[in-house]
């Protein structure tokens, strides 16, 4: 498959949050401003990649050789939890601007499906190891995309008069539901 | 006796998951295709959420309190994987249709969520009442998710034809769109009616549940794993 169409595929056909419905929690959670939702997107980006390179690593050196791959599911959620971790801890000490903006978010992303979920996906397709990392830093891009874009609707609707109940999640629901038709445009066009 | 109902019954109205607390959005989204698969993934919540609790309650004072949320994934992720391992022998159709949401039902908030901010101050009894009652919860809240966008969707029920040959059915309802304006809609509803019961006591209309990933009491701990 040719790098281009694995881009454009992940990032608008199969929109990871929109199309694939993965990492909802955090899209509604931290999509009330554009600045935090910038922050979240970045931050989503850089781990899925990072989680899905060495995922894919310990699937292809460890869990297949010795025949283990039924521990999938335990052995990824552990290697992204302590990479995290690590992570958090590093940019700490080696990058303190770049910990103040992203590292409110760095615990949060332990629990984040789109990580996992990138990570398995890679595995169920197949995917080389350069394949995954182009798709993982595709998908975090589509994650990031959808995020922004739903931030600054919401920051627009926070003026407009809803009624009580609407107001809130139902209502970023509902919009999510419009962007994702909008993103359902592109269905069919790379598959 | 009184206890161990309060806190099983919380899950069913009270603190209804999703609805009520908005938490693990993503299976409620992906798998509610049908009411069929609403109750699959329903049921195996309700088998990870009851025998973590269970787990996490009965180990809560052999866990170091610095390393607990490392300890509840790895409870989660290996009642996940006797789960994966379970449905492929019994209801294989089923795996193959959840897909990739069967093994993310370790990162659902739920899971980690109850573990977090019940399980592990609670005794046994107590928090496989939780448990239970919360998957139970769930689980109803998937199926009736799954009846409305499958009822619209294709015009059954359980794989049950309920219209004449005259119905057209929605696609929107069974497509990603469908599913988050449905929710988004079911949890107005529920905010709705929340604000009516408050009138009627001469209390003032609330927004009603605001989505926070600190509900799930995770990420306001910050994991230190």
């Amino acid at each position: 498959m040719d790098y281009f169409t694995l881009v454009i595929a992940a990032i608008f056909v199969n929109n990871i949050v929109l199309a694939q419905y993965l990492g909802n929690c955090p899209f509604i959670g931290t999509s009330k401003e554009s600045g935090v939702a910038i922050g979240m997107g970045l931050a989503v980006v850089f781990v899925a990649t990072m989680a899905a390179a060495i995922t894919w690593c310990v699937q292809r050196f460890l869990l297949v050789p010795f025949d283990l791959a039924y521990l999938q599911t335990i052995t990824f959620i552990l290697v992204i939890a302590s990479l995290v971790q690590f992570v958090e801890m590093f940019l700490k000490k080696a990058v303190p601007p770049l910990y103040k903006s992203l590292g409110i978010f760095l615990p949060l992303i332990t629990t984040n499906c789109a990580v996992l979920g990138i990570a398995i996906i890679c595995q169920r397709e197949e995917y080389t190891l350069l394949q995954t990392i182009i798709f993982s830093i595709a998908s975090g891009a589509g994650f990031m995309l959808a995020l922004v874009v739903l931030a600054s609707i919401r920051e627009r609707l926070d003026l407009a008069r809803v009624p009580t109940s609407l107001r809130g999640t139902p209502l970023a629901l509902i919009m999510a539901g419009l962007m994702s038709l909008a993103f359902f445009a592109f269905k069919g066009m790379a598959s | 006796m009184n206890r161990l109902w309060k806190e099983f019954s919380k899950g069913l109205w009270k603190d209804l998951p999703p609805f009520k607390i908005v938490l693990g959005l993503c299976p409620v989204l992906a798998v509610t295709k049908t009411a069929y698969n609403g109750l699959g993934m329903g049921l195996a919540v309700i088998f990870v959420l009851t025998l973590s609790n269970l787990l996490v309650s009965l180990l809560r004072k052999a866990i170091p309190a610095k390393v607990r949320i490392a300890c509840f994934i790895v409870v989660a992720a290996s009642l996940v994987v006797c789960v994966e391992l379970l449905m492929q022998a019994y209801a294989y159709p089923l795996y193959l249709q959840l897909g990739i949401f069967v093994p993310l039902i370790v990162v659902n908030c739920i899971i980690l969520g109850r573990a977090e901010a019940f399980a592990s101050k609670n005794p046994t009894h107590l928090a496989v009442a939780d448990g239970l009652g919360m998957g139970i919860g769930f689980a109803l809240s998937l199926t009736f998710l799954g009846s409305v966008r499958e009822m619209f969707g294709y015009g059954t029920w359980f794989g049950m034809e309920l219209a004449g040959d005259w119905y057209e059915p929605f696609a929107f309802m069974i497509e990603a769109p469908g599913a988050f304006v449905c929710l988004g809609l079911v949890l107005a509803g529920m905010n709705a009616l929340t604000n009516w019961q408050r009138r009627t006591r001469g209390l003032e209309a609330i927004e009603g549940p605001i989505h926070d990933c600190k509900t799930c009491g995770l990420c306001a701990t910050k994991p230190r794993i």
